[in-house]
């Protein structure tokens, strides 16, 4: 078990170096990164006084250098449009971020699982076509598309819900659902697959022979092994939500993450933007990591190895 | 002696997108109590199916039960209890082993917790009570180090070591019957030996019946006192193993006999198979399944299906041609 959780916690780490690396050379694969950040009208004097307040003349061993001993004290340098640390700045929007991805899994986790099960032992009935159709929808309506029509018609006409901003509790209501829909609906069809597949297992003829109750069966025997492809959709789809909701975020003026890369791309504010990078990274790492440990607590085959 | 279990006219269908399947058109046979009864067959024949719906384990739908009866200790028709009352007969008086061990145990559940199910379901126990009874079945079983293997996983097991596993359950509450389904046709030869002689010493030691469904010939000579051969969901021949072996009356049986190599001939044979395919259980039948590969068909084979007549003591056999005498039986 410890020597699982060393060797993820390892590969972890290789690739949080990668993700730094990517940032790096990103910025530099064009060639003259004050190009990149500065306006177009600036002058070339603006030009060289930026390149060497930023170090850009340097050796770009010495440039790596300098990154990485910043970045592993999560200091990426100052926001170009703030004047003051990019780090801090992204904590800073990480509450309503989470806010919003957590109250958009707990909605698709509470219903599309229930609903995934429920359709899943009882596959051709009503309940089961209703879910495969709210599955199918929430996977492919555009969800930029739903956001606008739910302004329109929840916040507009029915002034149910505010229409953006992070004021009131209401407010997370609707980026939440349009966030977590396509996700529910992910969840209900592994749900019912899983079930499906696991039922039809010689394992549960050998528990029916047993004579035990269908209540035994399906918890016992089946639940716990759907839950093992479901902790790992759980986990993608969260590190997916906290790192993706980008444009929910700017359509609901959302003042998490998204919103902030969304506006710090706009300035060309490459501090923040590398700031936020790595540091969504190292979020998606870390869920990573207790995805993997969930799965070795439900799966006995990960835990001893094999 | 008296009977433990008694099948007449059984009759399981599948209503499948490509038309009805007649999985079992009509099988009846008898158990005795601490008896031994081989069903031997191709795949397809019938054999498991049979068993299954006996005790509603086949899926429903799309198969259904659609005739017959199977009075088990004399006294209640298996196919007229509640889904309740048959999943008391269900791993309490009839046991079950199946055939491949490797997918038949929850991988993700422990050697003593998949065991401890059934006493607990059966007997009442609680968990710790029947942790004791889990060991002394593992001992039974010729398990080494039970108290360890109580906790350990499927995958940590060889093959063989699950199907000692899969019998602890079967045997776990002392049932009247153990239903075998091809117990050792996935393991390898050696482990195969070792299966056969822990249930022949169970058997012994427990006084229980077993039906051991099998397609293998050697081993059911190993094991069991009647043979039942079953041909397109019919039986073809149920007799004493020595009859069977020594005076096969159903051309099928022939033929099966035939088919299997033999350590001690003397002389190099090309091994016979018999001819042409199994019939398609999509098409009813109103002749004998076996007509269009049989070397003795005759008119009456392609005009009735052959019931199941007394051939000898204890034999019986479906077929019209008399194979002692060489033509069709009561002068036809």
């Amino acid at each position: 078990m410890s020597r699982y959780f060393l060797s993820k916690l390892g590969q972890s780490v290789l690739l949080l170096f990668g993700v730094l690396l990517l940032v790096f050379a990103m910025v530099r694969v064009t060639g003259d990164p004050a190009t990149l950040m500065m306006s177009r009208e600036a002058s070339p004097e603006d030009m060289e006084e930026f390149r060497e307040r930023m170090g850009f003349n340097d050796p770009l061993l010495v440039q790596f250098g300098r990154f990485m001993s910043g970045a592993v004290v999560g200091d990426f340098g100052d926001s170009l449009h703030f004047k003051t640390p990019a780090m801090p700045m992204v904590l800073e929007r990480l509450p309503a971020t989470l806010q919003l991805a957590i109250t958009a899994l707990f909605f698709a986790v509470v219903i599309g699982v229930p609903l995934g099960l429920v359709s899943g032992f009882n596959p051709g009935s009503f309940i089961d076509n209703i879910a495969r159709g709210l599955a199918l929808l929430g996977q492919s309506v555009p969800n930029f598309w739903l956001a606008l029509i739910m302004i329109l018609y929840f916040a507009v006409q029915l002034r149910w819900f505010p229409s953006f901003g992070r004021d009131e509790w209401k407010s997370v209501i609707m980026p939440a659902f349009v966030l977590g829909l396509p996700v529910m609906g992910q969840i209900v069809r592994m749900t019912r697959s899983s079930v499906l597949e696991i039922r039809g297992e010689d394992f549960i003829r050998t528990a029916r022979s047993k004579g035990l109750e269908r209540r035994t069966i399906y918890t016992r025997h089946v639940f716990r092994n759907v839950a093992i492809p479901l902790v790992s959709v759980i986990g993608v789809q969260f590190g997916y939500m906290l790192g993706g909701s980008i444009y929910i975020e700017a359509i609901f003026a959302w003042p998490g993450m998204g919103q902030l890369l969304e506006q710090s791309i706009g300035w060309r504010d490459f501090p923040l933007v590398q700031a936020l990078a790595v540091f969504t990274a190292v979020v998606v790492l870390a869920l990573n990591l207790v995805t993997d440990m969930a799965y070795a607590l439900i799966d006995p085959r990960i835990r001893y190895g094999k | 002696m008296s009977k433990v279990l008694e099948v007449k006219n059984l009759v399981t269908k599948f209503y499948t997108l490509d038309g009805v399947v007649n999985a079992v058109n009509g099988v009846s046979f008898e158990l005795e109590d601490g008896e031994t009864l081989a069903i031997v067959g191709e795949s397809g024949s019938g054999k498991s199916v049979t068993m299954m719906s006996l005790l509603g384990l086949i899926p429903m739908p799309p198969g259904k039960v659609e005739n017959g009866e199977a009075i088990f200790m004399e006294r209640q028709d298996l196919l007229q209890m509640t889904p309740a009352e048959l999943r008391d007969v269900r791993g309490g008086q009839i046991g079950f082993v199946f055939q491949d061990p490797i997918s038949t145990l929850n991988p993700i559940l422990t050697i003593g917790e998949q065991i401890s199910e059934t006493l607990v379901r059966h007997k009442g126990m609680s968990k710790n009570e029947a942790r004791d009874r889990v060991i002394e079945l593992l001992t039974q079983v010729g398990i080494p180090d039970p108290e360890l293997r109580y906790k350990a996983y499927p995958f940590q097991f060889s093959g063989g070591m699950r199907q000692r596993v899969v019998i602890a359950i079967a045997i776990a509450c002392t049932p009247k019957i153990i239903i075998a389904d091809e117990p050792t046709t996935a393991l390898d030869v050696t482990v195969q030996a070792q299966i056969v002689d822990l249930f022949k010493r169970l058997r012994d030691a427990l006084g229980v019946a077993v039906i051991w469904i099998t397609h293998d010939l050697g081993v059911v000579a190993g094991i069991a006192e009647r043979v039942m051969v079953m041909y397109g969901g019919r039986p073809a021949e149920i007799a004493t193993v020595k009859d069977l072996y020594e005076h096969p009356q159903h051309p099928y049986t022939v033929g099966l006999l035939g088919a299997l190599p033999r350590l001690d001939s003397r002389e190099s044979k090309r091994l016979v198979s018999i001819k042409g395919a199994p019939p398609d259980l999509l098409i009813p039948l109103a002749h004998c399944p076996f007509a269009w590969r049989c070397d003795y068909a005759f008119e009456r084979c392609w005009e009735e299906i052959p019931p199941l007549i007394d051939v000898g003591r204890e034999h019986q056999a479906s077929c019209f041609y008399d194979m002692e005498k060489g033509g069709p039986r009561n002068g036809r």
